[in-house]
């Protein structure tokens, strides 16, 4: 199993920021999205988040609701993605799990980080669960040895990136704008502001997600974080192809296009 | 206590607004009722959430707000709001003494405009320029539109499109008071997806945007806010039952969808142990078709819209799509508050089903030339069967939250008129 520390060190001897890439477990299809990651893995990407679809996705922007909506119609449940993250897991990318709270705390934490770890994740990204509300996650996460990512924002106070800082293990989380997610024209300017504050908090490496979706954010990104988070694009890729190999194909294309935009920087 | 003005009728302190900790059950620091409460939202909302509670920490004590609050009151929505005694109507309430509290008398109808114009007030207060708000029946979305006209606000509505289309009168009225009206296609088309989207909305603008919450859900302060601002309406009540009666009421019946008129008119009894508290919530089609909004009746613990509360959910805490013929109480969470009360006893919650809800409609209309909101009516329909549990010596307490007329359209398919 990759751990996230051996991913982030290994990108740092590179001399490179590690690529990140986000799908929802179940979209395109059940099988589709272990397909789809494994071919964002072999193009580049050094982490993959999987997705847990939730009804009620409230700081997801129109491409991740649709997939998401399109996930939950298939019938995709925590046991699918589970089953997702096994199968990415294999591939050697190492595998987290992004979802909101609620989904955990209904299925039960300890079971959850046990299930998880079991299936070859190694941590997950929680992006409504607050440092005030985070204790019980955190235990049952360590119980379980797996690791614990919590977002920074651009408005976030010095003394909340702290709180959110000592919550982190693998990498923290720095939202690169105030807003939904989905890819966006150019990287806000606010991004690598944010990255500077959050350094001086912590030593933990720091990625940017939010609004980048090409090769050359990817570059400028990399230029001053330690991992580029990319998942909207990927996704529209596959909502536009006509079908799963061009889908496939798509994924390959950008997924190549941004693993040479980490290692341009 | 501090008195704000002493001039005319209504006499608002600082301990009326939020009871300053007399009842004890403000919540605690993280915006804790008991287990319930708190804030699970995005990290970038915090700094917006964090100053709106400081602002309004200050406003609550500032003699200046109040008073301002209070004139607003007054002299635009119409307070102190009147109780009516409906004695025809009672009559099928195994003759118990039944009292309605008449919010649907306020301006644009309905209780809701006491909370908009105190968060139009803090909107103000906080510097921002544009107002958001989330609305089912439309009624707060007709409210927060109205205090945005009075007070020059920019106004963004969203809607369920659902919603839009079962209460198109609302949405022209939103439409002339100056909002843009956003139908919301995701999802199940309802007040939770209207929710979502103007969260969306607020985390995108908060520089310039308060997000007007409508109701007692929703995370720390919006639940406090909410009902502090509500607050008036149970003021009010106890204060004129004592007067018309000569004691209080032996119970209080409320309709909960969020629970913000509920929440408004129970809160000044909670210290009152004789006076029993009844939440009517929605019961669709009946607990067994699945098709009802009985969060707290059917619900089970969880977390929705940045609060934890009761929720309708299912076992790997997907939230499950609400059902009720009155699109006010068609949302599958609850305020905080109200969890708090259930689990302490302190409130009991019932289920009253659409056709019960349009009985009681219908009964208030013939009887007493009242239409009320179908909403109300689910708190009309426990009363009849509150009274007939209780018998004559009984006094009840019921909350008109609001008047029937966006309803017609409903009442015309429902009754064939």
């Amino acid at each position: 199993m990759t751990t996230l520390q051996t991913v982030f060190a290994k990108a740092k001897a590179d001399e490179r920021a590690a690529l990140v890439g986000y799908l929802p477990a179940g979209f395109p299809t059940k099988d589709g999205a272990i397909a789809a990651a494994t071919a964002m893995v072999e193009a580049g990407c050094d982490v993959i988040e999987i997705g847990l679809p939730y009804s009620d996705p409230l700081m997801d922007g129109p491409t991740i609701q649709d997939a998401v909506h399109r996930a939950l119609t298939n019938g995709t449940r925590i046991a699918d993605v589970l089953r997702t993250v096994e199968g990415v897991a294999k591939t050697g990318a190492a595998t987290l799990v992004m979802t909101y709270w609620n989904p955990i705390d209904r299925y039960g934490a300890e079971r959850f980080a046990r299930d998880l770890a079991n299936a070859g994740g190694v941590g997950t990204i929680t992006p409504d669960l607050t440092p005030e509300e985070a204790g019980p996650w955190r235990q049952a996460s360590a119980g379980a040895g797996i690791d614990t990512v919590f977002l920074v924002a651009p408005s976030s106070t010095g003394e909340r990136i702290q709180a959110v800082a000592d919550c982190c293990t693998g990498f923290v989380y720095a939202a690169s704008l105030m807003g939904v997610t989905g890819a966006r024209e150019s990287v806000s300017s606010g991004a690598q502001d944010l990255v500077e504050r959050t350094r001086a908090h912590t030593d933990l490496p720091v990625c940017v997600g939010l609004g980048v979706g090409t090769g050359a954010q990817a570059a400028e990104v990399a230029g001053y974080a330690d991992g580029v988070i990319v998942g909207s694009a990927f996704i529209r890729r596959l909502l536009d192809a006509p079908d799963e190999a061009s889908g496939l194909a798509a994924v390959r294309e950008l997924g190549a296009e941004l693993a040479a935009g980490v290692r341009r920087a | 206590m501090r008195q704000v003005t002493a001039t005319e009728g209504t006499i608002l302190t600082a301990a009326d607004l939020a009871g300053n900790g007399v009842h004890g059950d403000d919540p605690d620091v993280h915006g804790k009722f008991g287990i319930f409460g708190g804030r699970y939202v995005p990290e970038a909302l915090i700094p917006a959430l964090d100053q709106v509670a400081a602002e309004y920490e200050k406003a609550r004590n500032d003699v200046a707000f109040l008073r301002e609050f209070d004139h607003l009151l007054r002299t635009y929505a119409g307070r102190p709001t009147t109780l009516t005694e409906v004695p025809r109507f009672a009559e099928q309430a195994g003759g118990a003494r039944i009292v309605l509290k008449r919010e649907d008398l306020t301006h644009t109808g309905a209780h809701k405009i006491n909370n908009v114009l105190g968060q139009a007030l803090l909107t103000k207060r906080l510097g921002k320029t544009r107002v958001i708000a989330e609305t089912g029946a439309g009624q707060h979305g007709v409210a927060t539109a109205t205090a945005a006209a009075l007070m020059g606000l920019e106004c963004v509505i969203y809607m369920g499109a659902v919603d839009c289309e079962r209460q198109a009168l609302n949405v022209a009225r939103m439409k002339l008071l100056g909002a843009t009206v956003i139908p919301v296609h995701n999802g199940s088309k309802t007040l939770k997806d209207a929710i979502n989207e103007a969260f969306r909305d607020w985390v995108t603008n908060v520089d310039t945007t308060h997000y007007l919450f409508g109701t007692i859900a929703g995370p720390h302060p919006f639940p406090e806010i909410v009902r502090d601002f509500a607050r008036i309406i149970g003021v009010e009540a106890r204060r004129q039952m004592l007067e018309l009666t000569g004691r209080l009421p032996d119970a209080v019946c409320a309709a909960v969808g969020g629970g913000s008129n509920a929440i408004g008119v129970f809160h000044a009894f909670i210290e009152d142990e004789g006076v029993a508290l009844h939440g009517y919530e929605a019961g669709g089609r009946g607990l067994e078709t699945g098709e009802h909004a009985l969060t707290l009746t059917a619900g089970s613990v969880g977390v929705l819209h940045g609060s934890r509360t009761y929720v309708l959910q299912d076992e790997e805490g997907q939230t499950i799509e609400s059902h009720s013929i009155s699109a006010g109480l068609d949302y599958p969470g609850v305020g905080p508050e109200h969890a708090w009360l259930k689990d302490t006893g302190r409130a009991t919650y019932h289920g009253i089903t659409d056709a019960e809800a349009m009985e009681a409609f219908a009964l208030l209309a013939r009887t007493e030339g009242i239409i009320p909101a179908i909403e109300s009516s689910h708190a009309l329909a426990g009363a009849l069967k509150l009274g007939r549990e209780l018998g004559p010596e009984a006094t009840i307490l019921v909350n008109l939250s609001g008047r029937g007329d966006k309803d017609m359209g409903t009442a015309m398919k429902y009754f064939n008129l």
